[in-house]
């Protein structure tokens, strides 16, 4: 079947919402499905990965096994979906043709550099222009990374991390889990046993990365689960603005797609990370879409600063609370967010920032937007240690709703133990007002226009965080994603 | 250009809410038409009924506009038409600039007449010229549109938006409401300005004051959802010395009868 077919198809089951549901198809080399310890090894055989490593992957697997047979799978979140059974997943699919990864993008699969074309990425001579370094991560095999040599001669490592795991050894070792254990969560857990891939990024003390650099996810494979993991670290006095984008082919099955994130910014250190997520969100009717179970977190040292900015438009269900440790003095979290649920997607995100240091402060801005029969649940957490004097936090969290079948809940956690904190949270929840549509629509815009230009106007504070060509697409998304809840 | 044939409006899902009673009224090209009336006469809810709010219902007669009927349009379509009013309570909307919004409106109306989108460096040259001559504070247009604005700055924003859209008849409700009088005859000057053989106007008062600037061919004064007097000018002065006492006693006899 050619692709053009595949795509065709493809947006007549999804009744043309989902721009990204198109399948390419490339020859896959599949894993057994299922979950055992002969995957976890399999997986580290392919990837030829050292001893230290597999055993790591093995004592999270035994971990999980444990997890499991205890039930741990986290219930608490505000979200309802059959349990996920998860000896019924691929835990490893690669394109043919990379077990060797490609030296050039010459060595591409055709086939997957057009995926990437569609999708907009700015791969070959674009990346350069655009002034982005993209790793693409396609199912689990990071296919290509551009850039690699310009950044290399700041001394700036950006590429797969299974590259890393060959080339940079040290490092991978020093800060793996060094955030997020391998005990941390079932999901955490489960990805630390059966990681397939991911990006590396290394600053060097006092470096100023000077381009944004970009990984973009796909998910292609159906019943493919997809486990990558992202290790960032920006040493001493170093800044990287990370982007990260994902998307994955309209499937009437659900696909799991569980995470880690870790950052370590050391003294002085900034990294900023944006995130499109953009994971297939399910048909109207509440069939299939991604099971987004991520965890990512940072570690700030003396005078760093970490900031997350996510939009989040996809996925069935996402389970995403992206947080800072403030563990240095004078330390710095942020975390920015607009998620979006439409039709039958739920959401139950936010943040942790656990204040270690003194003078640690936090900003925490989320905008929470339902609409169809949507469920948005805002849950953070601000932990004040008894060492975090004065302590500063702001939370501001909104809601807006979007017709009169669709949720929105707001679970805020503070705990605090030193009282020289200061913290001030602030709530809302509107409705986009008759008033404010026929305002609009008295100018001339349709009732469509209307209510776009009303939802990114209310997003606003999150959607300036981002850098300027991820905004554009941002709001582009926002649109497209409430395609069908107005009117 | 409007004609309006035995007007009756309810609000939607209310019964026996009917505001507008039998309203005819015809608007010539070029004409200016004061509508007068005491509080709750219907004055606001006949300016938001011919822009199309949702919120009424129109449960008998017809709204032609240069002979078409408008009723069953949306607003939109009524403003790519070339409708316009400016609203007595203009709505606030947290994040979108004036800017944004108005350049929106433009490239709605263009699309929808088939018409060429007007270039960014043209619209903001041409926004930056209105927003001189309205006299609104520059920084003011930075913000999000209407928020934290003054009564009087919102209603100078309305005739901002009143100037960059030009359209063929503009519906001006209460404008005046809460003005002093240097931005009452800011906006005067505005209209005044706009007035041509091709542009008519509907300008909904309560007071005569704003029509001591904008002289009107018409007056009609509307008492419970009825034009009870049509005149000249000199009716509003009638108006402003006697007050609506005598129309509102007629209006009383008229229903005891």
């Amino acid at each position: 079947m050619t692709n053009q077919n595949t795509i065709s198809r493809e947006s007549d089951l999804s009744g043309g919402e989902y721009k990204w549901g198109f399948v390419t198809d490339v020859e896959t080399d599949l894993a057994p499905k299922g979950l055992s310890e002969d995957i976890v090894r399999l997986i580290s055989a392919k990837k030829e990965e050292p001893e230290w490593l597999l055993e790591w992957r093995l004592k999270a697997y035994r971990h999980w096994v444990e997890l499991e047979a205890a039930d741990a799978e986290p219930k608490w979140a505000m979200i309802d979906y059959p349990g996920i059974d998860f000896q019924d997943i691929y835990y490893y699919a690669a394109p043919k043709g990379t077990s060797e990864a490609p030296k050039s993008l010459d060595d591409v699969d055709p086939e997957m550099l057009e995926t990437f074309e569609k999708l907009g990425i700015p791969l070959q001579e674009r990346a350069a222009l655009a002034g982005v370094a993209v790793d693409a991560v396609f199912d689990s095999v990071s296919v290509a990374t551009t850039m690699e040599k310009q950044l290399g001669e700041l001394g700036i490592i950006f590429c797969s991390f299974s590259e890393a795991v060959k080339n940079h050894p040290d490092l991978v070792k020093k800060y793996l889990g060094s955030v997020v254990p391998y005990t941390d969560n079932f999901f955490a857990t489960l990805n630390a046993a059966v990681f397939s891939d991911g990006s590396f990024a290394y600053i060097p003390p006092g470096v100023k990365c000077p381009i944004e650099l970009m990984t973009y996810f796909r998910i292609n494979t159906e019943g493919s689960g997809q486990f990558e993991r992202t290790l960032i670290v920006a040493d001493k006095g170093a800044y990287v603005s990370y982007l990260e984008g994902c998307t994955a082919p309209f499937r009437k099955t659900s696909q799991l797609h569980a995470a880690t994130v870790e950052l370590v910014a050391l003294d002085d250190a900034e990294i900023k990370y944006s995130t499109i997520q953009n994971w297939f969100p399910g048909t109207k009717d509440g069939e299939g879409g991604v099971y987004n179970f991520v965890t990512k977190r940072g570690r700030a040292d003396t005078n760093a600063k970490i900031s997350w900015t996510q939009v989040e438009t996809g996925s069935a269900i996402t389970w995403k609370y992206p947080s800072v440790i403030l563990k240095g003095d004078n330390s710095v979290g942020e975390f920015f967010s607009v998620a979006l649920a439409n039709n039958h997607q739920q959401a139950d995100t936010g943040t942790k920032m656990i204040h270690i240091g003194k003078n640690t402060k936090s900003t925490i801005v989320s905008k929470g937007i339902s609409a169809g029969k949507g469920n948005n649940t805002y849950r953070g957490q601000v932990q004040i240690m008894p060492g975090a004097e004065n302590a500063v936090n702001h939370t501001q969290c909104d809601s807006l709703l979007v017709g009169d079948q669709c949720g929105a809940h707001t679970v805020p956690y503070i705990e605090v133990r030193n009282p020289t904190a200061r913290l001030e949270h602030e709530a809302s929840t509107s409705k986009v007002s008759d008033d404010q549509l026929f305002y609009l629509m008295a100018r001339g815009l349709s009732e469509e226009e209307a209510h776009h230009m009303i939802i990114t106007g209310w997003s606003r504070d999150v959607i300036k965080e981002l850098p300027f060509e991820f905004a554009l697409e941002a709001g582009q998304l926002l649109k497209v994603s409430l395609e069908g809840a107005v009117g | 250009m409007l004609e309006i044939n035995n007007l009756h409006a309810s609000v939607v899902d209310i019964d026996d809410s009917e505001i507008l009673k039998g309203i005819d009224l015809k608007v010539n090209k070029g004409e200016v038409h004061a509508i007068m009336g005491p509080n709750g006469s219907g004055k606001s809810t006949l300016a938001n009924v011919l822009m199309g709010r949702p919120d009424y219902e129109v449960t008998d007669g017809d709204v032609t506009f240069n002979g078409d009927s408008i009723i069953e349009l949306a607003p939109d379509q009524r403003a790519h038409l070339g409708m316009f009013l400016a609203f007595q309570y203009p709505a606030e909307i947290p994040g979108v600039r004036p800017w944004q919004f108005l350049k929106a409106a433009l490239d709605s109306k263009a699309e929808a007449r088939g018409e060429e989108k007007m270039s960014v460096r043209n619209f903001s040259k041409l926004f930056d010229e209105k927003v001189e001559a309205v006299g609104i504070n520059p920084t003011l247009v930075k913000r999000s549109l209407n928020e934290g604005f003054s009564g009087g700055e919102k209603k100078r924003n309305e005739m901002l938006q009143l100037e960059v859209l030009q359209p063929a008849l503009a519906i001006l409700d209460e404008t005046d409401s809460g003005l002093d009088v240097d931005a009452l005859r800011i906006v005067a000057e505005g209209v005044n300005s706009m007035r041509s053989p091709e542009r008519s106007f509907i300008v909904v008062t309560h007071y005569q004051r704003l029509l001591n600037y904008i002289e009107p061919d018409v007056v009609h004064i509307l008492v419970k959802g009825k034009i009870v007097k049509t005149g000249g000018p000199e009716l509003a002065l009638e108006v402003e010395k006697d007050g609506y006492k005598t129309y509102l006693d007629a209006a009383a006899a008229g229903a005891n009868a």
